[in-house]
Formats: C-alpha cells, structure tokens, sequence
C-alpha cells in the first residue's frame, strides 16, 4: 500500500466559532470547533484544516486559545490558516500547538516570508494556499479570499512557492469553488507535473467520484473540502468506503 | 510512573505532551540531567533540522546524557534520526546509538513528492512496542530523510523503497512517524512504550 491520499475537512472559524452550519452529526455545539475537529476525527479525516476568517484582533486572540485547545484534544494533524501577516505570528500559531500553518495573501504581498518560515521552523509546517481563476486559458492568483486579482500567474507562482522553501501547494480554483461539479483536473495534474512538494486539491467536491477524479486524473496528495463534510451530504467514512473500491490508496479505520 | 519529556531547541515537544495527558499521564518536560536519568521513561521528540539540532544537543551536554541512559527512551522523528551515526542532512555526526547513516529521499519522478508527508502502514513489525497492532496500520510521517532497513528495524515503511519506520537497540527505541499525531494507533504505541 502506498502513500494514503488524505481526505481533509475545513473549518471556517470566526470569533473562535465554527461559521458554517453545520448539521453531519448530533453535536453537543455545533459551534464548538474542538468538538467538530473531534467528531471529523473519529471518522477517519486525515488532517484538519482551520481557517480564521475574524477581522479583529480580539478575535485574532481568540483563534490562538482555540488552537491550543484543538492541540491538547485532537490527534491528528491539523493546519490553520488566516490573519497569518509576519514570522511572529507563524510562532505564535506553533507555539500554540499547530502542526502547519497555511499562507496565502501574506505571501503573495511577501514572498520572502515563505523563506523566512521554512528557515525558522522546517518546510514541512509551511502551506502556501493559492486561490486562482482561469480567463481566457489563464490562471491568475487572487489576493484577500479571492477579492483582489492580482499579476501572479498560478504554476509561476506555485513553481516559485516551491523554490522559496513552501511544503506544500493548497489549490483552489475560484472557477470551480462552490459549484460542485468536481475539482480543476488540469490544473492539478499540471501542478503535479511540475513540482516536487504535495498539492492539496480545493474547490469543487459535489460527489465521492469528483474525489476519485481529483487523485486520478489530478493527480492530488490530499483533496480538501468543506459543505460537502459539514452539510452531512457525504459521510467521510462512506467517501473512503468507496474510495477504497475505486482502488484509491486510502487510510481506513 | 515518572516520564520525562527532554526539552531542547525542537518543535513538537507540547504535542508529545498533548498525547500523553490524553492517555491520563502527566509527564515533566525537563533538560534538567538528574531527573531525566532518575525518570521511568524518557521521549526525546523532534522536529527541526539535525545539525543545528545536534549542536544544541552537545552545547547542553545532552548528547552524553543519552548515551548513559539505561531507562528505555522512545526517540520520535528527528529524535530518532539524531540517534543515529551521521546524517546527509546538514553534513552532521550525531549520536551514534543505531550504527546508521540517514540518506536524503531521491525522488525518481514527481509522483514521488518530498517531504514524505501523510499516512502510510507499518509492516514488519517486532517488538513489544507494536503489540495489538496488525500489518499495515496507517501512522502519520512528515520527513524528507530516512533511515534504511537494517539490524535494528522494527518496523518497515515503503515510501520510494523500503526504510525503517522504527528502531530498537538495548533500552533505545525510535519511531520515525509521529505517534503523538497518529491517532488510536499512536496512542497504542505510546501505550506500549509506557508499558515496556
């Protein structure tokens, strides 16, 4: 058996809360994002990802309280993400407990962080986080959760990533994000070809099979997604049930 | 049961701690010589790079400190990697315990990506450390180098090719994946460490 391909739910948290509605199982509170990593976990996720998406620094505060208390709770790996501006604040989100944190405008806008990261504390906690659009067969790369366009090309970007010291490649196509008619294939497969650290595929995920297509013809390590987890539409013991029969390299429980 | 965490310059010391607070057993984390010598148990975890590491190691006079022990000490990632001869990381000479060079992975293609990141089973396993787990449980690994198959293999992972996923040698036991991060199976592991 090689590898397993990682299957990886998101949570987006805000004020320390879970944001989404969430109704996949009967929680306790369905807001308590330490209860729902916990629930995801005895389902066989593979790593969590968490996404900070308050605007204050209070809230700032509280999204570094949660992650300690995720780390004393969940054992599995888990990444966050969100608000991530300097180095200090990479320290902070580590000391706390996290085993990755992910990057996405912050590196765009400072491309010499990712150095500064992978120096100070290994490649392997680094996950430049890419939201890009196709125009015109083009893929472009968006700042601030997909608002701001900017002139990044994606596989330059993604290639450069890579070089600067990234650990691995978070990919969300802004085309196919929320749309649920599968994952970007070509993209992915091309992001495969060209570089030497995991990609992480996102946006898309509708059925069990836009899974198998994102690690068979994407050729992705992981595949990410959220509504489809949180909204109960796909189980994840049932998605690896059936990944399984498709011959996916899967962890099962 | 008196554990103890030895604290040094790497990361993934809390989580180790995390782990084992889970399991209901208070550890201390120290770098202090007298309690870790006087301690049941000893983890060494690690994650960081190994020269760097290693150099910290000596500084402190924890490299010989280990070499002395004669409780059982469970090294985990890096902590298993410095306890071997030498590593192509950084070039350094580490500890010696497990007579082993650690090889950089060379990927063949980029369907081999590096770090190796993620879940993967354990074959082979023998050892007391593995008890109730069965061929090919998944443990979670993140590392870019590796230790090959040899006297001291107690458990066999295939990534690229097959190289050792833990080693044992006298009171010395290591694990290169990450019991603290690898669920029920980790926390099976770490059990039967404590048990040893």
């Amino acid at each position: 058996m090689p590898l397993a391909k990682r299957i990886i739910p998101c949570l987006d948290i805000k004020n320390g809360t879970t944001v989404k509605g969430i109704n996949f199982v009967e929680l306790r509170d369905a807001g308590d994002p330490v209860e729902l990593a916990a629930a995801y976990s005895k389902q066989g996720a593979d790593e969590l990802t968490f996404l900070d998406i308050t605007a204050t620094h209070e809230g700032r505060k509280t999204f570094v309280q949660l992650v300690e208390r995720i780390a004393a709770h969940i054992n599995i790996p888990f990444t966050v993400g969100g608000g991530i501006h300097e180095l200090r604040d990479v320290e902070r989100l580590l000391v706390a407990g996290a085993d990755k944190i992910s990057i996405n405008s912050a590196a765009l806008r400072h491309p010499e962080l990712i150095t500064e990261i992978a120096d100070h504390f290994g490649s392997q906690v680094c996950v430049v986080a890419i939201d890009a659009r196709e125009d015109d067969n083009d893929w472009h790369c968006y700042l601030n959760g997909g608002r701001i366009p900017t002139a990044h090309k994606l596989f330059d970007w993604a290639h450069e990533a890579q070089e600067r010291g990234a650990g691995e490649i978070l990919f969300t196509s802004m085309n196919h994000d929320g749309v649920k008619q599968g994952y970007a294939l070509s993209a992915l497969r091309h992001l495969h070809e060209q570089l030497n650290i995991p990609i992480i595929a996102s946006g898309g995920a509708g059925t069990k099979n836009h899974f198998v297509e994102a690690f068979e013809q994407g050729m992705a390590d992981a595949a990410l997604a959220a509504s489809v987890f949180h909204f109960g539409e796909i189980p994840i013991p049932e998605l690896k049930s059936y990944l399984c029969e498709q011959g996916i390299p899967i962890r099962k429980l | 049961m008196n554990i103890v965490i030895l604290k040094y310059n790497a990361g993934n010391i809390r989580s180790v701690d995390h782990a084992l607070r889970r399991l209901g057993v208070e550890a201390t984390i120290t770098d202090d010589h007298d309690l870790i010598r006087q301690a049941d148990k000893v983890i060494f975890p690690g994650v960081g790079e190994a020269k760097y590491t290693i150099e910290y190691l000596r500084n402190h006079g924890l490299d010989k400190l280990l070499l002395e022990l004669t409780n059982p000490v469970l090294g985990i990632c890096l902590g298993m990697q410095l306890m071997c001869s030498h590593s192509e990381e950084g070039d350094a000479d580490l500890l010696g315990i497990f007579d082993q060079k650690v090889k950089k992975f060379q990927s063949p293609s980029t369907d081999f990506k590096i770090p190796h990141m993620g879940w993967n089973t354990l074959t082979d396993t023998k050892s007391p450390l593995f008890e109730g787990i069965s061929d090919n449980e998944f443990t979670y690994f993140v590392h870019s180098y590796y230790v090959p198959v040899c006297e001291h293999t107690i458990a066999t992972t295939d990534y690229i090719h097959p190289f050792s996923a833990a080693l044992h040698k006298d009171n010395y036991y290591a694990t290169q994946f990450h019991p603290e991060k690898s669920a029920g199976v980790g926390e099976r592991i770490l059990k039967n460490f404590l048990a040893l």
